[in-house]
């Protein structure tokens, strides 16, 4: 094998005084070879996007690398000074980072931006630099080259954007490139081009490329070798058929066990249980008015969809974003207003009803979101809050908290969570608490949106057990919102599949998964990253001494 | 899960933690507290009554300037004791803040969350009153408010408080709107709260720290502002000790006497900037993430 490009030696990176732990990145040790991709796997904070900022040059001010070589090409980049640096950055390395949203400026053409590179880093002409900049352009394989070079961002959907990205970044055909969660932001159908993009690129630019991600599947979709990241540490690395087939560090064993599973855990046959919940015909339309010569639009973001789920039933809604599965649901609760249709529960309709009964009947069914940040109010106690709904519904205080503790036990928290703020817990810990919130006033019908997407795949496996839990104790119906088929597979138990606000597909799990009927679900299904790698089950795999 | 890690302390404790540390927030507070001290004190701690006159000692110098110790900041023109006119003046002005910052403040407050809250027609409406209002020079409103409806110190406060509210309906409507699409607003409306409750319990207390900066800086701005007034002439009338009215007497003998313009002029500026710094501090205490 040639010479490596890149190769850190005994990186340690501290952290400000008064962090959870003393480094960000501890006695790190890697190399990446021209033509290779080296995976950096690891959980929210691990420090994998530290190595890839260190490595860059591009570390916050308040972190300083105290020990340690980064032998880039020959040259170690720590003693390099800021302007040398700059030479390098974009010329001889280049980034891509997660958000294509943020990574573009708005003002300019892209095309501007890819040539603004050749701009700063090489004296051609202006024809030549439009030229390959075109060329580029058709690498990334964007189609019509030239119409996307006039076009400014905002004129492209995030996959156009982050293949812009891209192509800015191999503008100077760098020897390295370093990626950063490059399609955690974009949809799986996305991704899946994206990624089969890196592995033309490795072959066809002969570049190393440096991939950090979170994702044993897209580790398994593209990697040579993979690094695993814990708290700042490297634990295991080794090529991807070992790590990946074979992990011998605990952590990693942990993290692949956590990865779920392409299939459902348990089916059950629901078909002769009660309807709990009945949607007809629901629909939202937006309206744009006319204005200032410009004629009125209506953007139908929901089309009619109907459905139904039985009690103890566990119905997946899965779709790409910009499918609808938010506005239904949206529009299911009331908290927008449907533009036609209905949703009985208990045979009473919410969508017609008036804003004064709204209230007792959205105490059935109950609603976990993403975003386990935003979900709670910085500013109230977790009792507080919990106590809110039974009281709104008549309880006592005293008895409501009564309950509030014993939920608090049941998600898996300790009681003196109570007198808490949100700040105090981590992401898994408030979707535990939002959980506990939605149960508080015993509704029949959970809904979960995305109530998992924003969690490390650890975390992810626990509230998705704690869900399965609940569920089956309580005898809850659940409606689960994802973008992810992997979660929808392992929770659900039948399926619908979203696309463009229509439901296009429906049916029970292993059906749809198994034999897709609709073109759009065998799209989404062929997207699916790691199919070639069959998980291993990690109980089956020889002991190692931790 | 067992929480045996160091937690973060509660927002409270934590504000308070970061108050304690901020020096400017500290030193401005108490400068503020002194002041407030001294207003309330007023009959106590001054020497001599503000509005006796007397002619035989009138225009004695500060003690710095060759007076006596009688005297410590020396006598306006018709021989009134400026320590004693000072003292009481810090009421007048310290109210007319208070006051007309709050009346702005309850207009302000009302106006921007609902129109946050509600957007559509309500947005709409309120967005109108403040287009209205901005429109509106303050000091040429005032002025002719003052002159029509005469000037005392009630119709002074209210004029103002009915002018000073476009600040607080603009920022408070934009935090509202932010607030407003947090999926706590969600989730407690899907809970049952009625749409008083979530404002109350939910949007008010997240767009507080806003609200805090904001009366602060209203404060001082009535407080010049009633200054500007008196010194023209149609704010607070004479006698009553007001520090704009208190340079405005001395602007005759500005050549010759300057203190009687500089004394009341450094404590105007002394509050004023205490305030604002107060309002800094909070603002950084309560929102650390928006500092730079």
């Amino acid at each position: 094998m040639a010479a490596p490009i890149l190769s850190i030696t005994d990186l340690t990176v501290d952290l400000p005084r008064g962090g959870d732990r003393p480094h960000a990145v501890e006695g790190l040790s890697l190399e990446v070879a021209p033509g290779e991709i080296v995976c950096i796997v690891g959980e929210s904070g691990s420090g994998k996007s530290i190595t890839s900022f260190a490595t860059m040059s591009l570390l916050p001010r308040s972190l300083k690398v105290s020990s340690g070589r980064i032998l880039f090409e020959g040259r170690d980049i720590l003693t390099l000074s800021e302007s040398e640096h700059a030479k390098l950055r974009g010329h001889r390395m280049a980034m891509i980072f997660q958000e294509p949203m943020t990574a573009l400026n708005p003002c300019y053409t892209v095309g501007d931006q890819i040539e603004e590179v050749f701009l700063s880093h090489t004296d051609m002409p202006k024809a030549e630099r439009k030229a390959k900049t075109i060329a580029l352009l058709e690498e990334v394989r964007m189609p019509d080259p030239p119409r996307i070079h006039a076009s400014y961002p905002h004129q492209l959907s995030g996959g156009q954007r982050q293949r812009i990205v891209i192509a800015m970044a191999l503008a100077l055909n760098p020897s390295l490139l370093i990626a950063d969660e490059p399609t955690t932001a974009l949809d799986v159908t996305t991704q899946a081009q994206i990624l089969a993009m890196f592995r033309d690129l490795r072959k066809t630019r002969g570049a190393g490329i440096m991939l950090v991600t979170h994702d044993f599947d897209v580790v398994a979709e593209v990697a040579d070798k993979v690094v695993v990241m814990q708290k700042g540490r490297v634990v295991e690395q080794g090529t991807a058929e070992e790590v990946l087939n074979r992990p011998r560090h605990p952590y990693t064993r942990q993290l692949i066990d956590a990865v779920p599973r392409r299939q459902a855990e348990v089916t059950q046959d629901v078909s002769g249980r009660p309807v709990v919940l009945r949607v007809e015909g629901l629909e939202k339309i937006y309206r744009v008015p006319a204005s200032f010569g410009r004629a009125a639009r209506e953007v139908a973001a929901l089309k009619p969809a109907s459905f139904e789920l039985r009690e103890g039933e566990t119905l997946g809604i899965v779709g790409e974003s910009g499918s609808g599965k938010t506005t239904l649901v949206r529009a299911m609760l009331r908290l927008i207003d449907p533009s036609g249709g209905q949703v009985f529960v208990d045979g009473r309709d919410i969508a017609s009803a008036q804003r004064s009964s709204l209230r007792s009947l959205r105490r059935d069914i109950q609603i976990v979101f993403q975003d386990p940040y935003g979900s709670l109010n910085p500013r109230r106690t977790i009792g507080d809050q919990l106590v809110e709904g039974p009281v709104n519904f008549g309880m006592s205080r005293s008895e409501a908290m009564k309950r509030a503790r014993e939920l608090v036990r049941i998600v898996r928290l300790e009681e003196e969570a109570l007198s808490r703020y949100p700040n105090q817990f981590s992401g898994g810990q408030r979707q535990r608490l939002c959980i506990a919130r939605a149960l508080m006033v015993e509704p029949k019908i959970l809904v979960a949106d995305e109530a998992v997407s924003a969690l490390d795949v650890s975390v992810q496996k626990e509230v998705l057990r704690l869900l399965a839990e609940i569920r089956d104790r309580m005898g809850l119906s659940m409606l689960f919102i994802t973008h992810d088929l992997r979660v929808a597979a392992q929770v659900s138990d039948h399926v619908i599949v979203m696309s463009k606000g229509e439901i296009v597909e429906r049916g029970p799990i292993a059906q749809v998964f198994n034999d897709p009927q609709h073109a759009y679900t065998r799209q989404l299904l062929a997207a699916m990253p790691g199919q070639g790698w069959e998980v291993p089950d990690i109980s089956t795999l020889p002991p190692v001494s931790a | 899960m067992t929480m045996t890690r160091t937690l973060p302390l509660s927002p409270r404790r934590q504000m308070a933690q970061r108050a304690l540390r901020h020096r400017g927030l500290i030193l401005s507070g108490a400068v503020l507290l002194a002041i407030v001290l001294i207003a309330i004190l007023a009959p106590v701690i001054a020497p001599h009554d503000p509005y006796r006159q007397s002619l035989v000692t009138r225009l004695r110098p500060p003690v710095w300037l060759g007076g006596t110790w009688q005297y410590p900041l020396g006598t306006d023109a018709l021989g009134r004791d400026m320590l004693s006119r000072l003292i009481y003046g810090a009421r007048v002005s310290l109210m007319i803040g208070l006051i007309s910052a709050g009346v702005s403040m309850v207009i302000g407050t009302v106006l921007g969350i609902s129109a946050g809250y509600f957007g559509g027609r309500v947005d709409s409406f309120v967005q109108y009153l403040i287009n209205v209002r901005l429109a509106m020079p303050v000091i040429l409103v005032a002025l002719a408010a003052v002159s029509l409806l005469g000037g005392s110190l009630l119709i002074v406060t209210m004029v103002m408080g009915l002018l000073l509210w476009d600040r607080f309906a603009v920022v408070l409507r934009a935090a509202t709107m932010q607030v407003r699409s947090m999926e706590y607003i969600a989730a407690a409306d899907m809970l049952g709260a009625t749409q008083p409750r979530i404002l109350w319990k939910d949007v008010l207390p997240n767009v507080m720290s806003h609200l805090i900066v904001i009366l602060t800086l209203e404060m001082a701005h009535a407080i010049i502002l009633e200054a500007g007034l008196s010194f023209l002439g149609l704010g607070v009338q004479p006698p009553t000790p007001s520090w704009g009215l208190m340079i405005s007497e001395g602007k005759e003998l500005l050549l010759f006497d300057s203190w009687l313009i500089m004394i009341p002029g450094v404590a105007l500026f002394l509050l004023v900037f205490s305030i604002n710094m107060f309002g800094d501090g909070i603002r950084d205490v309560t929102a650390p993430e928006g500092r730079n």
